[in-house]
């Protein structure tokens, strides 16, 4: 038994990738069956696609980073020239890759019955399995030309499955513009690619990352590299392709397509502080640091600013949620901003204040908490259009008397996502707060101020979704099926959960995968 | 024999604070004993089924009761409006036009570049 456990922590890195991927293609076959077995043979897939990433994140929070070499041997030949493909799996990785693991199944076990009554569901669950591929090869590659394959992956897959509801015109439209901004994206990425394999003959991230300079391209591909991950991200004034995808794609895809957006977020920050934390860590660049930590963090409060104000105008409720991720995202990226901003440099090396690493913790910690906060709500939103057939909050209303699980759900998300305590949402932001306040007061007084405001969006939701009389239109709408109730009962325990004990989450995940980002020297070690 | 209990309730501490959801359970449990027994200090006054309970709307009829929900649209009008000028400004920006989205991407790509350059 331990021998097969072994076997499968040791080769974890490449069957994440390889068991949903094989398992996106055999779903068409298995569907040829029926599409009970399909839907079984489904979620077996992706719950040994999730037993195998704990199985590998209990490893590398035990053991350190996982290098996983494709074909075998050494990860690196003749002093230090890599040229195999790799995966390397630190705490950051593996962070991600947990929340990669919650959220298809939460999808899957949705889809049974919110999908039911579509046809073309062999493909869907395909996509839904290439998308899960895809993001999982984003977040364990070690190499980044690999990176571009999958996320070109994971974009195809998404944007096939944004435009699901293909009688509607906007759901195309929302498709369209999804790959028109992927593309765009994925080239800007290649290009900074191939920039460094011009000049250091690798596309490794450690090796890389070991020989970078800071030179003319290296700044050049820096740039590329922000600009094309923080679109692929959502921050403002790159955002607006999120609110079209997340509202128009089905509530389940949704939930999926949240992952994927966190995965360039990851992506991002591995540029930042692996792939250029050499430089701007070890030598004397603390200037530019502060430089990219201060633009991050102008980024980062527009993205809150613009997301909430958006948010609170929004009538429709998917538009709305998405409005409200885009906001979240900003948080995180303000933590990142600020713990950047707050580099010195003194006696020979780099070091992040305390209040910085604090931001840092505080931002891994919101990404988690991100992507179950809006997923939960996302899901809300799809079993509200399941029940009424509709997302307009002008027409909605009285729902709360005929959906009573659903609207605990809800409150649970909106409790969450505003940051009201006990959720966990209040404890990441609270770190975030406490941490942005002692670097600049200002910060923390607009991150306060927005999360207020993100509370105000979602009471408007709440009236008028579940509050008010029962409509005419909507006496006979009932609860939804035990599937989607199942699906968001399952967010729902994990948020209240790390919300009651989010000192064991931010001990055991949170801060290994914080100290990861900051030390890219033992990723740099882990191949090199 | 509950040392698995232990690090369960460990309070999160921040830079400059601490966090710990069973405190504030408690604190929130024992404030609402209070308030419910103060509250039961009080004088019973209400009549069920009498003009107490009826609704009151300065004097005006009460309509039925679906058309008093208000819709999505009217909630926080008063703030909408009060910042349409803002709201103009951001409506403004989101055209819908995947050209749009394109070229702020390519804003932000020179702003930062120049940026960075200039350092």
């Amino acid at each position: 038994m331990n021998e097969i456990l072994n076997w499968m922590i040791y080769h974890s890195p490449a069957l994440i990738v390889a068991v949903p991927l094989l398992g996106a293609f055999l779903t068409i076959l298995i569907g040829k069956i029926g599409p009970r077995i399909r839907n079984v043979f489904v979620i077996i897939i992706t719950a040994i696609t999730s037993f195998l990433i704990l199985l590998l994140a209990n490893y590398v929070f035990t053991n350190g980073i996982k290098t996983y070499v494709f074909g075998g041997g050494s990860t690196s030949i003749e002093s230090s020239y890599a040229i195999r493909i790799l995966f390397e799996v630190d705490g950051m990785n593996a962070f991600i890759a947990i929340i990669a693991a919650i959220l298809p199944i939460v999808a899957i076990i949705y889809s049974w019955a919110f999908m039911k009554e579509h046809t073309g569901l062999d493909k869907y669950y395909t996509l839904i399995l290439l998308m899960t591929a895809g993001m999982l090869g984003m977040i364990l590659t070690g190499d980044l030309f690999n990176f571009f394959v999958f996320l070109e992956i994971t974009s195809i897959a998404s944007a096939a499955l944004i435009a699901f509801y293909l009688q509607k015109a906007n759901s195309v439209q929302a498709a369209f513009k999804y790959i028109v901004i992927s593309a765009i994206g994925a080239l800007f990425l290649l290009f900074a690619i191939a920039l460094f394999y011009g000049q250091y003959n690798a596309l490794n991230m450690a090796v890389i990352a070991n020989n970078i300079s800071f030179t003319f391209i290296d700044r050049i591909a820096l740039v590329v590299l922000i600009a094309a991950l923080a679109m692929k991200a959502g921050i403002v004034p790159m955002h607006m392709w999120l609110p079209d995808a997340y509202g128009r794609a089905p509530a389940s895809v949704t939930v999926v397509i949240i992952g994927t957006t966190l995965a360039s977020l990851y992506g991002l920050f591995r540029v930042l502080f692996t792939i250029y934390g050499k430089y701007l860590f070890t030598v004397d660049s603390s200037q530019i640091a502060l430089v990219l930590g201060v633009l991050i963090i102008v980024l980062a409060v527009v993205t809150i600013v613009i997301g909430v104000f958006m948010a609170l105008k929004q009538n429709d409720f998917k538009r709305m949620i998405a409005f409200a991720a885009i906001a979240e995202i900003g948080y995180m990226f303000l933590a990142v901003g600020s713990a950047l901003s707050t580099y010195t440099f003194e006696g020979g090396s780099a070091t992040i204040s305390a209040s910085g690493q604090m931001a840092l913790k505080g931002g891994v910690f919101h990404i988690f908490n991100d992507a179950l906060d809006v997923g939960l709500l996302f899901l809300v939103a799809g079993a509200v259009y399941y029940a009424a057939k509709e997302t307009s909050l002008n027409k909605l209303g009285g729902l709360a008397r005929n959906m009573k699980y659903t609207t605990i759900f809800f409150l649970i998300g909106l409790a969450a996502v505003s940051g009201l305590p006990p959720m966990n949402g209040f404890a990441s932001k609270l770190i975030i707060y406490q941490s942005t306040f002692q670097i600049n007061p200002l910060l923390a007084i607009v991150a306060i101020l927005c999360s207020i405001l993100l509370l105000a969006t979602f009471v408007k939701v709440f009236y008028s979704v579940f509050l008010g009389p029962k409509l005419p239109h909507f006496t006979g709408v009932k609860e939804v099926p035990k599937s989607m109730l199942l699906a968001m009962g399952i967010i729902a325990c994990i948020i209240i959960f790390i919300g009651l004990f989010p000192n064991l989450f931010v001990e055991n995940v949170v801060t290994p995968a914080a100290n990861a980002l900051q030390n890219a020297t033992s990723y740099i070690g882990g191949v090199l | 024999m509950l040392e698995w209990i232990e690090p369960l309730i460990k309070t999160l501490t921040t830079d400059s604070g601490f966090w710990n959801p069973i405190v504030w359970g408690i604190v929130f449990i024992v404030a609402f004993l209070v308030i419910y027994i103060i509250r039961g200090m009080g004088k019973i006054e209400y009549k069920k089924d009498t003009g107490q309970t009826q609704v009151f709307l300065s004097g005006n009829p009460e309509y039925d009761k679906e058309k008093m929900h208000v819709p999505g649209a009217n909630v926080y009008w008063g703030f909408t409006e009060a910042l349409k000028w803002l709201y103009n400004k951001f409506e403004k920006m989101h055209t819908g036009n995947v050209s749009d989205y394109v070229l702020w991407f390519v804003i932000i790509m020179g702003l930062f570049l120049v940026i960075i350059e200039v350092i």
